[in-house]
């Protein structure tokens, strides 16, 4: 049976539990910084040495940890793109810019245990020579940057920041910046951009990979809140231990923002891939099931970008059988297990881990304008496909909501969404966009072309053409 | 004034590496470094290599001056790379080729760099359908008023409409409405829904005019160009932005609505308001400029050229322009004043004759003069011109061929040095014929301030002792010059010349560049190229003859005068040559 297994959220929850870091101190704080600290190099075979730093990092790759963010990239292989010979400052950024609708874990984190995220920033800049890191934090979470300012107050005054870090001779500062307010700063090249303080345009990769030519066109790793605070967690318990949470390939635990239509929404958190979306939707110790009297009618598994799943979708799953082979082993959506790997053999992802559960009373037609009509006020601009495509799927999804559909939009609107992502555009924004448009019109095509059908015969009676809608925008 | 060509210490460019691609399955060797935009060796890019292949990528942000940004996405191509084996060597197809991995991914041309054995798909029926959608794209909000549109004819929106354009729109809703008619700058103006958002604008300005003036406003499919609040575009090459504008947002407020770009003539010639000599392109049309744009040529002025320079042309339609031959205050015949004029000079005692110049003229026209010069013994000098420079294009020097009046001997290095003797030689009664070519002589110390209000590029130029009264103690005053003027006022020769835009010639620039000029429209009335009626009076004075045509005039200059040896007409090209100065 699916069960939390609370790693990063240890302590937030419990009564008494504060931010400050007293609080953090008598709960063994700042002990695995000290680890860090105390790691010695090491001679290996054939007369090679292996710095702390070295060793670190190897345990960050030996746990498997994938981006706690939305891509689930490897964090050990992320930190070994980092271009060490340049001679330039490398620097660390931690992507507080949580923003993707649904999601809504990194904020507990900040609000509740900020100094864990501080540590784990500490470990990530040690054992990767950085010298200056920043935490991004989303414009509309003031009572977070407020938080973090306060906390990181008081490491400086306890000597985890600042020169000579606890007599190790390592100096690190860490400042918060907070966005002004833009989707696009999360994406970790635009949110570069917002940080030196231009328009938060994606950069194109090549040639600005952030590992070679990032902040200031230094190297510099991005990454997430919950990730930079399973390093504090790997280290504590060692690589190897990590990895044996969760699922092979899909270690550790997850913070699960789960919205909708369930009678206990909220944050839980599950090792990977130990929990299936029908126990964390139905189980009482999580979701505690649908509303009374609803049916399940699709879940959107990764945040608001991911592909929707269809209540009733089936999947051929990979699975090891007795004898250690591989099968494919029929599997309904409910039944997948909540990782990276199952979700993305499903045809999705797992992206931020925000699952949204929409139940039978859902207009699935308006659900998919709602979320399009975010992205369409989302998308920076800079790149044609997206900036064009976004506001395009907006307005006509806005005319099918207001009585002004066609029976036809729903292949024009697969036509429109077809023209975007694929590596069309600078970011993953263009995926974003069009993956809900693509997977809504797939798996719901025919309430589309139902809606379209019924405003077109009312239009007969009425005798009169589409109107064209203007869309408000801000 | 500059490092003579033999002191200087240039280092051999290391040679670069070449590397084979395969572009639409043909093979090509190209380096694998090449400069970026601002010259710098990087390596060579797919559109780069395309490029050289001769294989068309389509495009709209990408320009090779400007840094890439890759927005556009009309770039795209698929591409594969030769696949590894386990270790991590390329796998070999028993033909010896590469087994080729190809990208599920396209890529953009005009930022992905190009890697030993890459295949490049440009024509495959994935990169037409991207294409397609990115065309799509750009025109869905566009107003398509193509017929009122200045940029129709050389629109980079109507070009790939051609090739990759619908007939037909599937767009039913409503476009975005966005500013139009708005005024950036004195010389600027923006129609925010023509624009495509390519930001060739933002960045030319930017990195190349050092003037951060212009950004994006909005969100999205609302973003616009737009200046900071209160803040004019205006920086001396603001109209730069409208030339690499690929479509009809940005317009030149003095070009626009006045003619359709395809009705235009161009003729390759060469900017005459400072001694850089930006190559530059006329357009014009029955017998009347329209607009310079700049002509690229990367020894001179890349792809650039400074607004002053480029709106100084309307002197040429000037309706003051000299067009009848005087002689005395009375109309007269070319053949008749030259006539007089010559047997006037054959009979003047050696010494008596002065002769002014312009560092305006022609290394051709120079270069008669200097003959006749030689023939009577003459003085002779030009006048300077000083004023701003600047770090891009504009230079302090506001002739455009100081150096051809050096090179052929009209002047010293330092010019207007025999401006003084002259005087004296016309104050002792010596010097009693003088001949003045383009130069307002009579008129002392432009103000400099004045002149930057009218439409010629501020300048000053030096103040001397030649007044209209001294001119008045002449013999014979000869004047040739474009408008009527103090000086032609007092002449008793005045033979109408024509501008540089009426004739062929070179000039050399003041980095020693020698650079040629077509002819784009006739002069006015009688007016001559002063090359032409050179040609006769040093004919008709010297005896010597051999020179009816530009070719023959500018190639037997480049054999007697030392720093033009070995240059042919031909062969300096369209872009010139830099000879020592």
């Amino acid at each position: 049976m699916a069960q939390e297994y609370k790693l990063i959220l240890k302590h937030a929850d419990e009564a008494g539990y504060t931010p400050d870091i007293e609080c953090y101190l008598r709960h063994g704080g700042y002990d695995t910084l000290k680890k860090a600290f105390a790691f010695q190099t090491k001679t290996l075979a054939e007369g090679k040495t292996q710095t702390p730093q070295e060793q670190l990092r190897q345990e960050v790759m030996t746990s498997g940890l994938r981006g706690r963010g939305g891509a689930g990239f490897s964090c050990g292989l992320k930190w070994s793109f980092v271009d060490r010979k340049s001679g330039k400052p490398i620097y660390l950024i931690c992507n507080a810019d949580e923003s993707e609708p649904g999601t809504f874990k990194d904020r507990q984190i900040i609000h509740k245990d900020p100094h864990q995220l501080i540590e784990g920033m500490i470990i990530s800049c040690f054992a990767n020579d950085v010298k200056l890191a920043y935490i991004y934090i989303r414009g509309e979470m003031p009572e977070g940057a407020k938080i973090l300012n306060a906390a990181l107050k008081e490491a400086r005054a306890k000597g985890f920041l600042g020169k000579n870090i606890l007599g190790s001779g390592f100096d690190c500062e860490i400042h918060v910046h907070r966005g002004a307010g833009a989707y696009i700063c999360g994406e970790e090249t635009g949110l570069i951009e917002s940080l030196e303080g231009k328009r938060p345009y994606p950069r194109i990769k090549p040639p600005y990979f952030p590992a070679v030519l990032g902040l200031w066109m230094c190297p510099t790793i991005v990454n997430n809140v919950e990730t930079l605070c399973n390093v504090k967690h790997i280290v504590a318990m060692g690589g190897a231990e990590f990895a044996k949470l969760g699922t092979p390939n899909n270690t550790g635990t997850r913070i699960v923002s789960l919205s909708g239509h369930v009678k206990k929404p909220g944050y839980y958190e599950i090792e990977v891939g130990k929990a299936t979306l029908r126990e964390l939707i139905e189980d009482s110790k999580f979701g505690g099931g649908l509303r009374d009297g609803r049916k399940l009618k699709a879940i959107i598994p990764g945040g608001s970008s991911s592909k929707v799943l269809k209540a009733g979708e089936k999947f051929k799953l990979k699975k090891k059988d007795a004898e250690g082979k591989d099968i494919l082993v029929e599997t309904d959506m409910l039944d997948l297990p909540y990782d990276f790997d199952s979700l993305a053999q499903a045809g999705t992802m797992s992206g931020s881990s925000a699952i949204i559960v929409m139940d039978d009373s859902v207009d699935i037609v308006g659900a998919l304008a709602n979320l399009s009509e975010f992205y369409a006020h989302e998308s920076c601009g800079q790149c044609t496909p997206c900036r064009e495509g976004s506001l395009w799927m907006n307005k006509t999804l806005h005319r099918l909501t207001h009585g002004e559909g066609r029976a036809q939009d729903a292949d024009y609107l697969v036509k429109i969404a077809d023209n975007i992502p694929g590596g069309r555009t600078i970011c993953a924004f263009g995926e974003a966009c069009s993956w809900p448009v693509q997977s809504f019109l797939a798996k719901f095509k025919d309430d589309f072309v139902a809606k379209g059908k019924a405003d077109e015969e009312r239009r007969a009676k009425e005798t009169s053409e589409p109107k064209k809608l203007e869309v408000a925008h801000h | 004034m500059s490092t003579a060509a033999t002191t200087e210490t240039k280092t051999a460019a290391p040679a670069i590496e070449k590397i084979k691609v395969k572009i639409d399955g043909r093979e090509i060797e190209v380096p694998r470094l090449t400069a970026d935009w601002s010259g710098k060796l990087t390596p060579m890019t797919m559109i780069q290599a395309c490029e050289l292949a001769k294989t068309d990528v389509p495009h709209y942000c990408w320009h090779p001056k400007l840094p890439v940004v890759g927005n556009c996405r009309m770039c795209l191509v698929e591409f594969g790379t030769p696949a590894l084996g386990p270790d991590r060597k390329p796998v070999i197809n028993p033909d010896g080729t590469f087994k080729i991995a190809k990208s599920p991914r396209p890529a953009i041309a005009c930022a992905t760099p190009i890697s030993p054995g890459m295949e490049i798909y440009t024509k495959t029926p994935a990169v037409k359908q991207m294409r397609e959608g990115v065309l799509e794209s750009l025109l869905i909000n566009h107003p398509l008023d193509c017929p009122i549109c200045d940029q129709a004819g050389e629109c980079k929106l109507q070009e790939y409409s051609v090739d990759y354009g619908q007939s037909a729109s599937r767009f039913v809703e409503a476009k975005v409405h966005k500013p139009k008619a708005v005024d950036l700058g004195p010389r600027i103006m923006l129609d925010a829904e023509r624009c495509i958002l390519c930001t060739r604008c933002i960045r030319f300005t930017r990195d190349i005019a050092k003037d951060d003036a212009l950004g994006i406003i909005n969100r999205g499919s609302y973003n616009t160009i737009a200046t900071f609040p209160g803040m004019p575009f205006d920086n001396n090459y603001t109209l730069n932005t409208v030339d690499v504008c690929p479509v009809g947002a940005l317009t030149s407020k003095d070009f626009r609505f006045q003619m359709r770009a395809w009705f235009l003539k161009e003729t390759k010639s060469v900017c005459t308001s400072c001694a850089t000599g930006c190559s530059v392109l006329f357009g014009s049309r029955e017998e009347k400029i329209y607009r310079y744009t700049p002509r690229d040529n990367d020894a001179v002025n890349a792809s650039w050229m400074c607004d002053a320079g480029r709106l100084n042309y309307k002197w040429i339609a000037r309706a003051d322009r000299l067009k009848d031959v005087l002689v005395r205050g009375q109309k007269s015949t070319w053949t008749a004043a030259l006539n007089e004029l010559s047997d006037k000079l054959k009979k003047a005692p050696v010494g008596s004759v002065a002769i002014i110049a312009s560092a305006r003229q022609t290394n051709e026209e120079l270069w008669l003069i200097s003959k006749l010069k030689a023939k009577l013994g003459a003085i002779s000098d030009s006048i300077a011109r000083v004023g701003d420079a600047d770090k891009l294009l504009v230079s302090a020097d506001k002739n455009s061929n100081t150096n051809g009046a050096r090179l052929t001997g009209i002047c010293f290095t330092e010019m207007g040095v025999n401006l003084q003797p002259i005087t004296d030689g016309i104050e002792s009664g010596k010097i009693k014929t003088l001949i003045v070519f383009g130069e307002n002589i009579a008129k002392h110390g432009v103000n400099k301030e004045k002149l930057r209000d009218s439409e010629t590029v501020g300048e000053v130029v030096t103040e001397h002792s030649l007044t209209p009264e001294l001119l008045a103690k002449l013999e014979t005053l000869v004047v040739s010059d474009i408008h009527a003027n103090e000086t032609t006022k007092l002449a008793h020769f005045v033979l109408p010349g024509a501008t540089h835009a009426e004739k062929r010639g070179s000039f050399t620039n003041g980095k020693g560049r020698v650079q040629k000029f077509m002819k784009a429209v006739e002069a006015p009335g009688d007016a001559r190229a002063e090359w032409e009626f050179l040609h006769d009076l040093v004919h008709n004075v010297t005896g010597q003859n051999g020179f009816v045509t530009i070719e023959g005039l500018f190639n037997q200059m480049a054999k007697e005068v030392p720093a033009f040896s070995g240059l042919t007409w031909q062969a300096i090209g369209d872009t010139g040559v830099t000879v020592q100065i």
